[in-house]
């Protein structure tokens, strides 16, 4: 029988919770690096054993965890836990994000704008996403702060920049939003491996159409009246950006304010905020079978990070946009102030499609009829940073 | 032996107890005793001192008989007390409570 695990990345630690292809009964395991903000953990489509995991401190920097067994243990690729370490060099560094600087397929580290509109160097901080490959266990991306793209293709053991988008001729336009300057979305096109698209906050979207060494900003159409330039070709805060693997080139974009849709890979945008209550948000996802049917999770506003009017509820468009319909059903409807951060949406692929959610209040919300009514499967964990899924059968 | 004192989650990710030792050839400095725990526990490697620049992560700090050597340079030698294992060179997070 199907079933499925999702992966929770939260403020103090990661869990993951599985259940049969019923989705009403969970098992919970975790905290998994108890204390430590678990940015993201994504598990490969390849193997689903294999799961990369984002685990970072203030205090300790960025650690990559890997498992090989659908969770049940960790190690950090290279360093496996009870291996005597050879003596010389490293063999490996599993943590160690470099900028690429170097000639040939460097770029020079240059500087951003900063809050002030000074320029600020590019300096590591975390990594906010974790993509494996389509097809290969060993090969993942990791979108990074400050922003930048970097590639594995030995299981996380070592990492290397893929600097033709840090070194883009508009990096000194980028600037950090509230979280900071952060790549957070990755998305591999299934039908091009050379197409990848990516958002980076406050820069915009940008698209590869060579494996990464060149870079487009897809921008137009987006519209951002807090910039000098609404229409500018980068600068925009854009949230997080979800496509329905079966349909590449249809995209939904959640930004800052305003919800989006391009129907030729990024090249045009058209908004679809429609009825919405509110266009601010940050999680955007779409039906694993309906491309058509997309999910967001609106908020207040830029101000007031939680969802309006004290009710948790997700709206679900089945035309494409702009006509939503609350979705309320098993949702706490007065007196909720939670936020759902960019990465905290899921989807599975069972036949009828389950919908995820964490919020910042602990909660992970699941759904198993596409949306009609939710659950929670958990209630008070640490506040969520992401939620991913995967469909086991 | 030279004895070092982790913190909570470093002990952790390096599964140890409180205390490691380590053997170190030669001078016992900040970076000859640092260099001697990563190449012992190389998941270390970037949690204590910056990948590239190998400078201290700014959020910790290294203490030993009862002296703050944070801002000691990394080459200088460490007390005597420290070099003949009967006191820890201890690392632990900056921060003073919450």
């Amino acid at each position: 029988m199907s079933r499925v695990r999702v992966l929770v990345g939260t403020r103090k630690g990661a869990f993951i919770l599985e259940a049969d292809g019923k989705r009403e009964s969970w098992q919970v395991s975790g905290p998994h690096f108890a204390g430590w903000e678990m940015y993201h953990l994504k598990g490969s489509p390849a193997d689903p054993s294999r799961i990369y995991a984002s685990q970072s401190s203030g205090w300790f920097g960025q650690m990559l965890q890997r498992s090989d067994d659908g969770g049940k243990t960790w190690h950090q690729p290279g360093t496996p836990p009870g291996e005597k370490p050879a003596p010389g060099p490293p063999k490996s560094a599993s943590n160690k994000f470099s900028y690429d600087t170097t000639d040939g397929s460097g770029k020079p580290l240059t500087t951003h704008m900063w809050y002030d509109g000074t320029q600020h160097p590019w300096e590591f901080k975390r990594v906010w996403h974790l993509e494996p490959s389509l097809s290969d266990p060993d090969t993942v991306y990791a979108g990074v702060e400050d922003a930048a793209l970097f590639r594995s293709t030995d299981g996380g053991e070592n990492w290397k920049e893929l600097s033709g988008l840090r070194g883009h001729d508009t990096g000194p336009k980028w600037q950090p939003g509230a979280g900071g300057m952060c790549l957070h979305t990755i998305i591999l096109d299934p039908a091009d491996a050379k197409r990848i698209y990516i958002a980076i906050s406050a820069a915009g979207a940008f698209r590869t159409d060579d494996g990464g060494a060149t870079w487009k900003p897809i921008n137009k159409g987006l519209y951002s009246q807090y910039i000098p330039n609404p229409t500018a070709e980068v600068g925009h805060c854009v949230h997080h950006i979800a496509m329905n693997p079966k349909r590449p080139g249809v995209l939904f974009m959640q930004k800052h304010w305003h919800v989006m849709r391009s129907d030729d890979g990024g090249d045009q945008w058209t908004k679809i905020s429609g009825n919405l209550p509110t266009d601010f948000g940050f999680a955007i996802d779409v039906h694993a079978h309906e491309p058509e049917t997309v999910y967001v999770v609106p908020i207040k506003s830029d101000s007031e990070h939680f969802v309006p009017d004290g009710k948790l509820r997700v709206f679900r468009s089945r035309s494409g946009g702009n006509e939503w319909e609350p979705l309320t059903k098993g949702l706490p409807q007065k007196d909720c102030y939670v936020n759902v951060l960019r990465d905290a949406m899921a989807v599975d692929s069972l036949d009828d499609c389950g919908i995820y959610f964490g919020t910042s209040g602990g909660q992970v919300y699941c759904s198993n009829d596409a949306g009609d009514s939710w659950a929670p499967i958990v209630r008070d964990l640490p506040a969520v940073l992401s939620v991913e899924v995967q469909t086991l059968k | 032996m030279i004895r070092v004192a982790l913190p909570y989650h470093l002990r952790n990710l390096a599964q140890v107890g409180a205390e490691v030792e380590v053997e170190v050839a030669g001078p016992v400095t900040q970076r000859s005793v640092l260099d001697a725990l990563e190449a012992a526990y190389p998941m270390l490697r970037g949690a204590i001192r910056e990948h590239d620049t190998l400078k201290r992560r700014a959020f910790l700090r290294f203490f030993a008989c009862e002296e703050d050597l944070s801002h000691e340079s990394p080459d200088a030698p460490l007390p005597e007390a420290v070099a003949a294992g009967k006191e820890p060179f201890i690392v632990i997070g900056a921060i003073a409570g919450g």
